[in-house]
């Protein structure tokens, strides 16, 4: 499967079919600031990704003035 | 996996909640969490006009969102701070969610409006970049709600922000911070109300928010916040969140049940000082000019020629 990754902006193959929660666990992403979309919408943990999904792996953390 | 609510398919697991999704009930969820929050901290009344401080990101925009649907009379404002082509992005993200919902959105530029962006005015002033950017952008949100009979102003703090800004201060024991870190700050002495509506919810349950209800957000992070410690804070507190759901929730608002008041009582004694107009914008300052002021001064004073022989001049 096709993995998109942000901040940087990269791109990964990886072999499927896979769980979501297998597929963070695999490149070692925390779940609790990650969230992984499959077209256009959200994937729970339990997800069974095919061979050729293509996921967006977006970070959710922000932030710079801690004001 | 199920939804709590309606037994249908679930899109997001919330571990902290021991419960699953469905779009329709996590949307519902957020909504419901930003209510209790406004109620649990007395942050607005019905009918109140607000001033939400709109960056482009995820939390500004879906609390805009929110309290848009919860019928709040909310308006945006968003400051320019001249970082490149993040800057330019965040606008378009920022203009292009209050067109579609035909909500008003102010905007103002630190470089056309006061003449230095973020990037050379901490260089010029010998800030940190994320210093000089707070600074300003606290100075013009509370100016602009000044200006604009505005009853609080709204920012898009979560949990996450809150807990790392926490632990920073814990980390330092900044006594005085803690002292006044709440969700709500009350107008007092010049400065309006400060509301967090979003202190109930984590990062990623706002941006799952946005991804749900279609709000295209800007992802990409300031490029001038890489490696500072909020950030390096926030990852730590989510390692804790894996292995202890609800760790994140639980440090926080256990602080502001169970110690909060300790420090806001001992910084209230301390704080005797006595505020005076800024003599060059009228701001509420203890010294005769306020610190955007001074920064603004600092930035834009005139960098002085360094005169000398030219290289080819100098001999070998």
């Amino acid at each position: 499967m096709k993995v998109l990754l942000r901040n940087p902006t990269r791109e990964l193959e990886i072999d499927g079919p896979l769980t979501v929660g297998a597929l963070l666990e695999r490149l070692e992403i925390n779940r609790e600031s990650h969230l992984v979309i499959e077209n256009g919408t959200l994937v729970p943990a339990d997800t069974t990704l095919g061979a050729d999904a293509v996921v967006e792996i977006r970070s959710v953390i922000s932030g710079g003035s801690a004001s | 996996m199920k939804c709590r609510v309606c037994r249908g398919p679930a899109v997001i697991d919330i571990r902290r909640h021991n419960a699953n999704f469905c779009a329709e009930h996590f949307v519902k969820l957020c909504r419901d969490q930003t209510a209790k929050a406004i109620k649990q901290f007395s942050m607005l009344e019905p009918g109140d006009r607000v001033l939400v401080a709109v960056s482009g990101g995820k939390d500004s925009l879906a609390v805009w969102d929110i309290l848009h649907e919860l019928r709040y009379d909310a308006e945006g404002f968003y400051v320019g701070l001249g970082i490149g082509e993040y800057s330019d992005a965040s606008a378009s993200y920022a203009r292009r969610f209050a067109d579609a919902r035909g909500l008003t959105l102010h905007t103002e530029d630190l470089l056309r409006d006061h003449g230095f962006d973020v990037p050379h005015g901490s260089r010029a002033a010998k800030r940190a970049p994320c210093s000089a950017c707070g600074l300003s952008k606290r100075h013009l949100f509370d100016e602009a709600a000044r200006r604009g009979g505005y009853d609080a102003i709204v920012t898009g703090h979560n949990l996450d922000d809150e807990a790392a800004v926490l632990m920073g201060n814990v980390l330092h024991w900044h006594t005085d911070y803690l002292g006044r870190q709440a969700p709500m700050l009350p107008a007092r002495d010049g400065f309006p109300k400060k509301a967090k509506p979003l202190v109930r919810l984590t990062e990623r349950e706002t941006a799952a928010y946005c991804v749900l209800r279609g709000i295209d957000y800007l992802i990409d992070e300031c490029p001038m916040a890489v490696g500072n410690k909020h950030l390096a804070y926030k990852e730590q507190l989510n390692e804790l969140e894996r292995t202890s759901p609800g760790a994140k929730f639980e440090f926080y608002f256990r602080f502001l049940s169970q110690a909060q008041d300790r420090f806001a009582a001992a910084e209230a004694e301390r704080d005797d000082v006595t505020l005076q107009p800024c003599e060059r914008c009228g701001a509420p300052t203890n010294n005769d000019f306020c610190s955007f002021c001074a920064l603004t001064e600092r930035a834009t004073r005139p960098v002085p020629l360094k005169l000398g022989r030219k290289p080819e001049e100098v001999a070998p």
